[in-house]
Order: C-alpha cells, then sequence, then structure tokens
C-alpha cells in the first residue's frame, strides 16, 4: 500500500493525483473504522496530519475560515469566542482521544446525517472550499452533502476549508443521545440568533438524510422575537419546536424511533431557542 | 475451620487490602493478554458465521478458500473427528452447523491463513448454499410451536409451590415486567493460541472462566484423550459469565491440528458479540398479595427467559430465576412457574447475576406497587418482611446461614443523599451529559431503593469442587517459597491476589508463588463464576495449607521431641510456648520439600423436588441499593447520581478488592438499567460494536458508596461469602424505581429507552 505523507496541500493533491487508488487520511476516526470492519480498502493513503494549511484558521471581519485539518480539540479551545456552537458541537464528540485526532474536514467529508458540526454549518449556510490540482471551487454544504455519506467531492479533490459567515448573537447546540457522554447522536439541533440581521437560524442533524434547516421555524420565531430585550412569548417557542419537527424526516433504527426523534427535536430546538433568549414571556 | 493453633501474623494479610500484582501492569498496557499472545510461524484462524438466524444449509464449498494463496486449513462439520456437538450442561450445540443454522452469527466454517487478512478472506470466499427459515423469535410462543431441534423448545419447566398459593391479600398488586439481552461486554475479545504438541495433542493458550470444562468439551470433539489437550490460561480481560462456554476453543485446535501449525484466532468486536451467550431476557408476570398490616401473604409469578437457540446454561438460569422470584422476603404462600425456551435468537447463558437479576426487577417493581396501595413507606414495607435466619424461602430451604436482609437495606439508606439539584450544578453532570439538553428547570430527581439476593456456588446438587496443591520448598536463596498450583482462572475477579494473602496468612511463608494456572497438572478448579471463588478455591489452598501446617508441626515434632499438640505455628515458625524453643520453616524444610493436594468439595445441595422444593442452595449473598436518578422528562434521558449500597460479604478477605467488584457491579447494573442491550430484529443482532451497544462512561456511572455488612458465614473458609454477583442484582432495579418516582411512569421494561418515557407523556 502507497502512504504519501505530504507536507502542503499542492504536494496531498498531486500524491492524489499520482495514485489514483489513494484515499485522504485525516484523523483516521472514520477511515480506521471502516477499514477495521472490511468495509473500506484504500490501494494507498494520503495522509494529511503534517499539512499545516489545513490547520489555518482565520477569523476576518465578516467571515470566520476554519481549516479542514482543525481537531475538534482545537475547536473546543479556539473557537468557544467566535462559534459557541460549534465549540459546544466538538466537545459532544466523541471521547478526548477522538476529539485529539477527528478533524472539521473529515466529519464533513463523511456527511454522516449524525456528524456533529454539521446542522451547525447548515445553520449558518456554511461553504465548503475544494481544492484540486486543477481547480478550486466553492460548494455550500447543502449542494456538497447530497444524502447519507454522500458528496460531491470529485476524485482529486479536497476539502480546504470551511467558511461560516461571523455572526453575532447567541449560539446554542444541544445532542441527544442515550448515554451522557460518547455517543452517536440521535437527534441535535442547532440555534443561531443573528442580532443584527434580526434573524434566527436554526439546523438539525440526525433526522433525515442530510443536515436540515427548519426553515418555517425561523421565520416564525424571528417575527415572534421582541429584538429590542430579546424575548418572546412562551408559546412561540413551543411552536418553534412543534415547526422544527416537522421539519424532521427521521427514520426508525436501531438507535431509535421515528416518533422519538420528532419529539427530541422539538424539544431540544424549543430550549435552544430558550437560551438564547433573555427572557421568556 | 482456621485451627486455633495457627495464629494470624501481625499485620494480618487477609483482610487488608492488598493491591494486585496486575493491577499496575494492566493500568499501564503491559500486561499479556489473550489477544496479544505470538508464536514463530503462526497462522490466524478466522470464522464463518451464519448471516441468518435460520436457515438449512443445501451445500457448502470451501474450494474457493482453499484455492487462495496463503489458506492452510479450511473445516466445517465433517472435519470434525470426535463430538460434533458441545455444550455446558448437555452437548446441544454444533462445533460447526452442518445442515441447519439456528441463530445469527452461528459458524459454519473456519479458516487457517498465514495472515489475519488473508484468513477474512478467505472465510469470505467459502460459498454457503443456505435457504432461509422463518426465524422463531418469541420466547413464548417457541414453548408450544414445532420444535426447530431435536431436543424441543422447551429446555426447562419448573413449578415452584408453597403453602396456599391460592391464599388471597386484602391488598392485590399485577404487573408484567420485560428485561432485555444484556451482554456482557468484556473488554478484551475472546482469544486464543493452539499448538498442536509432537505427541499428537493439542496446547491452548486462552481467555476463560473454567479450563477443565473447555478441555473436557475439546476432547471429546477431537476424539482424544482429555490428556492429549492441555489448556492453560493466557490473560482474561474480563469475563462475567461470558466465556464460561466453548467459543474459539475447538475451532482453533482443530485448525492447529489440520494445519500442523499454530494457530492464533482473535475475535474482533463485532464478532465477540455473536461469540458468546447473553444474559437472558426475560417476560414475567407477578401478582402480590399482602395484608392490610403490610405482611405479604402470596406471591404468584410466571417466568418466560428466552434462552436461544442452545441450551448453554440455561437450566440452572431459570432454576436461579424462580427459586429468587419473590425476593428475599418472608413467603407462606407462592407459585411461582419458570420456562426456559429454545428460539432463533441468540444463545443465552451465564452472566453475572445469573437469572436472579431479571426476577429482581419484576419482585422489587411490585413491592414499590404493594407499598404504594399500603400507603406504606416502601422501605418500612420490606423491612416488615425481610428473610431472616432460619426462615423458609418458597423453595422450603431453610437459611441457615447468615441472612443480614435488614442490615443491607439499613445500610444502604443510611447513607447521605447527594447535594439536591440547585443551579450551580454543571450542565454537563444533568441529564443528557455533554449533550448539554437540559437546564436544571427541565430535570425532576427521584429516589428508589431495591434488595435482592443470590445462590453462591453451584446449585441442585451439583458438585463443584476445586483442586489445590502446595509445594513448600527453599528458594536457592535459602527462604521459603510456597508455590500453589490451582488451576482457578483469574478473570480480573482478584484470585491471585487473594489465594497469596491465605497462603502468606496461614503458612507465614512471604513468598508465593502461584503457578500459571492450566489443566496439565492439577485437577479442575471449577468455573470463576457464580462469586464461588472466594469461598472453592480459597477453601481449597485453605485445606491445603493445613494439611503442610500438620506436616510442618510433625517435622518440628520430631525435631523439639515432643507432642505435636504441644507446639504452634505463627509467622513461619513452629514454637513451644512451655519451653520457648522455636523451629524455623527454613530449617525444617531443610528436610526436603513439603508437598500437599486437596480436592475441596462444598456442603451437598439437594436437587429440587416435587414442587420446586430443596435445600438446591449451598449459601446466600444479600445486597440492597438505594439509587438517586435525575431524569430529564420531556427527553427521557437519565443520568444517575449515585448509588448506596449495603453488602452482606460475610468477611470482607480484602476490602479494596471487593469494593472494587461493588463498583464495577453497579456500574453493569445500571448498564442494563439504562442503556445496554442487544438489540434484535426477527433474530438478527442490529447492534455488534461499542458504538451501538452502549456501556456506562465515566459521565454515566454515579459515585458509589458502600457498607460492607460483615457477619461471617458459618461453614465457609474465613467466614467470607462471594461478593461479585449481588452489586449487579438491585443496583439497576433500583434504578427503575428511582425513575418511576422521578416520573410517575410505571416503568416495565429494561433497559429504560429515552421514547419510553418521552412519548408516554
Ligand atoms: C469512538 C468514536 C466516536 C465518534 N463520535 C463522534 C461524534 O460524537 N460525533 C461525530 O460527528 N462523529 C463522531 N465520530 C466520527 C468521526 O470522529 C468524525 O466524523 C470525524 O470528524 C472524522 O474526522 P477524521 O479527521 O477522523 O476523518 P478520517 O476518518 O480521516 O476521514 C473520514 C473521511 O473523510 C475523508 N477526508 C478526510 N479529510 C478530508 C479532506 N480534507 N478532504 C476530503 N476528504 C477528507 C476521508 O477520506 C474519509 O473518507 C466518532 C468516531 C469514533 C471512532
Amino acid at each position: 500500500m502507497r502512504v504519501a505523507r505530504p507536507r502542503t496541500i499542492s504536494e496531498a493533491l498531486s500524491a492524489l493525483d499520482d495514485n489514483p487508488g489513494s484515499q485522504l487520511l485525516a484523523g483516521g476516526t472514520d477511515f480506521c473504522v471502516e477499514v477495521n470492519y472490511g468495509h473500506r480498502r484504500p490501494e494507498g493513503v494520503v495522509c494529511l496530519r503534517r499539512v499545516a494549511e489545513l490547520r489555518d484558521f482565520e477569523v476576518g471581519e465578516g467571515k470566520v475560515r476554519i481549516g479542514a485539518g482543525t481537531t475538534y480539540t482545537e475547536m473546543v479551545k479556539r473557537l468557544s469566542g467566535v462559534l459557541p456552537a460549534l465549540a459546544a458541537a466538538a466537545r459532544t464528540v466523541g471521547s478526548p482521544q477522538i476529539r485529539n485526532a477527528g478533524t472539521l474536514g473529515g466529519n464533513v467529508a463523511t456527511a454522516s446525517p449524525a456528524g456533529d458540526t454539521l446542522p451547525l454549518l447548515a445553520a449558518l449556510d456554511a461553504e465548503v472550499v475544494l481544492v484540486s490540482s486543477k481547480a478550486r471551487r466553492v460548494v455550500p454544504l447543502n449542494e456538497l452533502i447530497t444524502g447519507v455519506k454522500t458528496t460531491t467531492i470529485g476524485p482529486g479533490e479536497m476539502v480546504a476549508e470551511v467558511v461560516v459567515p461571523r455572526i453575532s448573537g447567541p449560539q446554542h447546540f444541544l445532542k441527544v443521545g442515550t448515554r451522557n457522554a460518547m455517543v452517536i447522536s440521535i437527534a441535535s439541533a442547532a440555534v443561531v440568533v443573528d442580532l443584527q440581521a434580526q434573524v434566527v437560524r436554526c439546523g438539525l442533524g440526525s433526522v433525515g438524510p442530510v443536515p436540515i434547516r427548519a426553515s418555517r421555524a425561523e421565520e416564525m420565531i424571528s417575527e415572534a422575537i421582541d429584538w429590542d430585550d430579546l424575548s418572546a412569548p412562551r408559546a412561540a417557542l413551543e411552536r418553534f419546536g412543534d415547526l422544527a419537527a416537522e421539519a424532521a424526516r427521521p427514520i426508525t433504527d436501531h438507535r431509535s424511533t421515528a416518533d422519538y426523534r420528532k419529539r427530541a427535536v422539538a424539544v431540544i430546538a424549543a430550549r435552544a431557542m430558550r437560551r438564547s433568549l433573555t427572557r421568556v414571556t | 475451620m482456621v485451627s486455633p493453633s495457627v495464629m494470624r501474623r501481625r499485620g494480618s494479610h487477609l483482610g487488608a487490602s492488598v493491591l494486585r500484582p496486575d493491577g499496575g501492569p494492566k493500568a499501564k498496557g503491559e500486561f499479556a493478554f489473550s489477544s496479544d499472545m505470538w508464536m514463530d510461524g503462526m497462522l490466524w484462524g478466522r470464522t464463518l458465521r451464519s448471516p441468518y438466524p435460520a436457515a438449512l444449509i443445501k451445500g457448502i464449498d470451501v474450494s474457493p478458500a482453499l484455492a487462495i494463496p496463503g489458506v492452510r486449513a479450511v473445516i466445517s462439520a465433517q472435519d470434525v473427528p470426535g463430538r460434533k456437538t458441545f455444550g455446558l450442561e448437555r452437548a446441544d450445540q454444533p462445533v460447526f452447523a452442518s445442515d441447519v443454522v439456528r441463530y445469527h452469527g452461528e459458524p459454519v466454517a473456519a479458516v487457517a491463513a498465514d495472515h489475519p487478512d488473508t484468513a477474512r478472506r478467505a472465510a469470505a470466499a467459502i460459498r454457503v448454499d443456505y435457504e432461509p427459515l422463518e426465524p422463531l423469535v418469541v420466547a413464548e410462543a417457541a414453548i408450544n410451536a414445532p420444535a426447530i431441534h431435536p431436543d424441543g423448545n422447551v429446555f426447562r419447566h419448573i413449578v415452584i409451590r408453597t403453602g396456599d398459593p391460592t391464599a388471597v391479600g386484602d391488598v392485590v398488586v399485577e404487573g408484567t415486567y420485560e428485561v432485555g439481552m444484556q451482554d456482557q461486554a468484556f473488554m478484551g475479545p475472546e482469544s486464543g493460541l493452539a499448538v498442536p504438541s509432537l505427541d499428537g495433542g493439542v496446547d491452548l493458550y486462552v481467555a476463560t472462566q473454567w479450563l477443565h470444562a473447555d478441555r473436557d468439551q475439546i476432547a471429546e470433539s477431537l476424539a482424544m484423550d482429555p490428556r492429549m489437550v492441555r489448556v492453560s490460561l493466557a490473560g482474561v480481560g474480563g469475563a462475567f459469565g461470558g466465556r464460561e462456554d466453548v467459543s474459539l476453543q475447538i475451532h482453533a485446535c482443530l485448525l492447529a491440528l489440520r494445519s500442523g501449525r499454530p494457530v492464533k484466532m482473535v475475535y474482533g468486536r463485532d464478532e465477540s458479540f455473536f461469540g458468546h451467550v447473553h444474559r437472558h431476557p426475560a417476560k414475567m408476570w407477578y401478582r402480590h398479595h399482602a395484608n392490610r398490616d403490610g405482611e405479604l401473604v402470596n406471591v404468584e409469578a410466571r417466568i418466560v427467559l428466552d434462552g436461544g437457540a442452545y441450551l448453554s446454561s440455561s437450566n440452572a438460569v431459570i432454576s436461579n430465576a424462580v427459586c429468587f422470584a419473590a425476593g428475599p422476603y418472608r413467603l407462606a404462600n407462592a407459585k411461582v412457574e419458570g420456562w426456559a425456551a429454545r428460539t432463533n435468537n441468540p444463545p443465552c447463558g451465564a452472566m453475572r447475576g445469573f437469572g436472579a437479576v431479571q426476577v429482581c426487577y419484576g419482585h422489587e417493581a411490585q413491592m414499590d406497587k404493594l407499598a404504594a396501595e399500603l400507603g406504606m413507606d416502601p422501605v418500612q414495607f420490606r423491612l416488615k418482611n425481610v428473610l431472616r435466619r432460619n426462615d423458609k424461602m418458597i423453595t422450603g430451604q431453610v437459611i441457615k446461614g447468615t441472612a443480614p436482609v435488614e442490615e443491607v437495606i439499613r445500610a444502604a439508606v443510611s447513607h447521605p443523599l447527594p447535594v439536591p439539584l440547585d443551579s450551580s450544578a454543571e450542565m454537563m453532570s444533568l441529564p443528557g451529559g455533554a449533550g448539554m439538553t437540559a437546564d436544571i428547570s427541565d430535570v425532576r430527581r427521584g429516589v428508589g431503593v431495591a434488595v435482592g439476593f443470590k445462590n453462591l456456588a453451584y446449585s441442585e446438587g451439583y458438585d463443584d469442587f476445586t483442586t489445590a496443591r502446595i509445594r513448600l520448598d527453599l528458594s536457592p536463596q535459602g527462604e521459603p517459597v510456597a508455590t500453589v498450583v490451582i488451576a482457578t482462572a483469574e478473570v480480573g475477579q482478584g484470585f491471585v491476589t487473594l489465594a497469596s494473602q491465605i497462603v502468606r496468612d496461614l503458612l507465614g511463608v512471604d513468598q508465593v508463588v502461584l503457578a500459571p494456572a492450566g489443566t496439565e497438572d492439577i485437577g479442575s478448579a471449577g468455573s470463576s463464576s457464580a462469586s464461588r471463588q472466594t469461598w472453592m478455591s480459597g477453601g481449597a489452598i485453605e485445606h491445603v495449607c493445613m494439611m503442610l501446617r500438620d506436616s510442618l508441626l510433625e517435622r518440628a515434632a520430631g525435631e523439639l521431641d515432643c507432642p505435636s499438640s504441644d507446639l504452634i505455628m505463627r509467622d513461619g515458625e513452629v514454637s513451644r510456648e512451655s519451653t520457648a524453643q522455636r523451629v524455623s520453616m527454613t530449617s525444617l524444610l531443610a528436610a526436603g520439600p513439603l508437598q500437599a493436594e486437596h480436592e475441596f468439595h462444598h456442603a451437598k445441595t439437594q436437587p429440587l423436588g416435587v414442587d420446586g422444593q430443596g435445600d438446591a442452595m449451598l449459601s446466600l449473598m444479600f445486597a440492597a441499593h438505594r439509587a438517586v436518578v435525575d431524569v430529564d422528562p420531556d427527553l427521557g434521558l437519565v443520568r444517575v447520581v449515585q448509588v448506596t449500597t449495603g453488602q452482606d460479604v460475610g468477611k470482607a478477605l480484602n476490602p479494596v478488592q471487593v469494593t472494587g467488584q461493588i463498583e464495577g457491579g453497579i456500574a453493569q447494573g445500571i448498564g442494563l438499567a439504562v442503556m445496554e442491550e442487544i438489540v434484535l430484529d426477527e433474530g438478527r443482532v442490529r447492534n455488534p460494536s461499542f458504538t451501538d451497544y452502549l456501556i456506562p462512561t465515566a459521565l454515566d456511572v454515579p459515585e458509589v458508596a458502600a457498607t460492607l455488612i460483615e457477619e461471617p458465614e458459618p461453614g465457609a473458609p474465613f467466614g467470607a461469602k462471594g461478593v461479585g454477583e449481588p452489586p449487579t442484582i438491585s443496583s439497576g432495579p433500583a434504578v427503575a424505581a428511582a425513575i418511576r418516582a422521578a416520573t410517575g411512569l410505571d416503568v416495565t421494561r429494561v433497559p429504560v429507552r429515552p421514547q419510553d418515557l418521552a412519548l408516554r407523556r
């Protein structure tokens, strides 16, 4: 098996071009599990751990750019001020060992319905920067992820970074699992309040094949909020939860039932909203 | 049986929290587990398993596997030279399925190859022509359904009747309860190394609970003299009952003999879920009667255990379930009926608590229901009805040993409660944990209490003896050394620590060596299960120590020219009080080494006779638990905050090890209450991984406080009872009770799933 250990993005891309059967390996926390279970048999690997460029991140005026190689531990440490919901989502991931290894790029590329960074990225209309030796393209997350663990990332392409708007206002991420830590989400919700634009954004996870935006819930609550003191009536919160649940398209599987997932999404969306407000009237 | 002429050493080693020798290496990753074994030239074995829970096998073609370079052996049912089946109680389980498969994951063939990946590919290349059948997956339905095995679908049906089973109380409560399938989830997956020996036999190094039972089953299937099969213990990474049955033992030996090469087999985590038996799922119906004043009048119960496809130890598990079905309470009248049935679900067998766990969920829920109906405090109600010494169990057995049921309950509830929920609580410590789903205002706290009991060692007349031999010798440096030869499986319970403690204490020898446990050089030690090894292997070692002491006293008597009754032994010296003469062990051993061996049997028990009556149990162990839980009712999420316990230990020979058993046992008990379940869909295992078979993490395990109740058990070596199982019996039922208290819901099924709480409000 060929193992490439590039130090730059361009070296990584040429390694991919030179060995078309090769696959990208970041933290390996999805990759190696699939290898162990015999679901993935790479002909070669291109290891991204040494590519320092992928760990860059930049908090600009209007945008935050996060390198694909940023680990969960780094997100928890470095992003809790500017993207608190992403830091919170990162904190829910796995165990310390997994958070030290697993990366944002790997989470996006795996595109699991239970990927914990994805509801927030969806709420923020994140853009994913894909690079290949031939081109660089910017794809909105909702176009990148097309179904359960499927994306439009092409051969020879890799995720370089994820770009999200810098928004001021409260944001929260809540994740439901049957254990108190190290658990795959059975429902999750991210809420971002944009104080400037006076709108609420809400993304849902594990309740559909791809991350879901609860648009009707967003519209309703954005109307219902008294933006002067950031308060909203209790009934509007409940309605927000119900509309979020209506947006969900969950399934029943061995982890949970569709009915429960809908209920859970209603509860956590409303709670995320409640936490974002100064007052419930 | 500690004779007065042996005095305890100063700073007695029994009763002290001596640290285990393997603790440090295990924590540092230096301990060699069975999966770490390696031998030059060894091959890797791999099992092919059925993807169907029920199917006919129309044909097996192994030629594609044999054609793969690096494949050295491929075997299936036709290659088993001896008995084609195995089993602990009766050999009803095929070594390899030949014409029919009866559960998802049943072995069909095995291969050995130069490389594990080659072995994996080879196994996948074997062509098996299956004709899938409709699986029989509901135990109650199986009882009267057409047989799926020549032995029929009912493993065992037992009825216990005592007093007037039609007696009616002033207050009657009824309930139906269900327990899901728990897995032992030991950390070290099944693994072993089989080495063909020059004499045509085979040496197997394996992680197991019972070396001699493995040996005998392997020998039967190999059609070999048992002496040609030498089974040695390799480093065990947990067991909990899941290593009592044969898993890869016969396969590995067959592959080694066929290929003429050492063969290593290690199950992956997913395969491990198919490789061992699980805890029996249970469906239980109960009707309890009590008088207005709170006295139990009658218990009626029907219990159906799903034994899965093969017998394993189902007969003993259902026996325990019915015998303990009423809980540790006095009852004049009872009728309890139990079945263990065969289905196309995965086989079930031994797991920590062994039948007592399942029924504890039933009887304790019923006790709370009755208390509520009577308007009594649930603890007071229990105390009014507890069994005491000389009381009769529903099997008619009079409890001759200690029965500190009242004491364990009082101890469990007398620990301080945790600080109340308040706004200072960290969000991560609330239900939902790291998912940060709850604020304080979303959470309700509940408290529940449960009591359970179980027997120690095997029951119903079974003679589960232990053999031990000790050799006393001088080291090259001239110091006395005791070498203990015993086939007891150290599965993490700390037997190795205890064995040295006993020898040090009784013989005053500082250097105690435990020979590697194996079948070659000594008789059976019985299984490391049923909380029995402290009593049985501890008892065997104690007895041998006494034999050696007698020999030493004889030698000393000769030397001092006095009757040995004038002598006492203390601190590794023999002395004569009257003359203050002393002889050291060193000089006594200068005349040559001493050796003694003994086969230790416990007091006989009886089979259950008519109406399930009989003195079937050797000794009983009791524990009570109080659980405090926080519940987020809207999401149905639970966090167990604290579990306190009183446990009847007889005598704590190594308190830190007892505490370890209590903490671990509680973690496993609450696991069953709130998360641990093998999810089945028409007989298929849906979650064979630690991704989806959830066990408690550090955030799920509560604070534990334990009080050890030490009332020495008459007849028990050192007065000690077993301690491994009781923590797992009533801890989960206490959690279920606490969830009921927090939510007002009746919680009739465990593990409690979020939807069971959240969608019922
Ligand atoms: C025990 C455990 C617990 C876990 N818990 C969680 C959890 O709570 N929440 C959660 O969301 N996930 C969880 N995961 C899954 C996993 O940790 C995450 O999805 C993680 O983000 C994957 O990142 P990685 O760097 O390890 O990716 P890898 O495993 O290295 O790669 C994953 C996939 O992404 C591709 N890839 C990696 N980097 C790039 C790139 N820059 N461009 C294009 N493709 C790329 C790889 O080729 C591969 O297909 C868990 C995994 C384990 C083993």
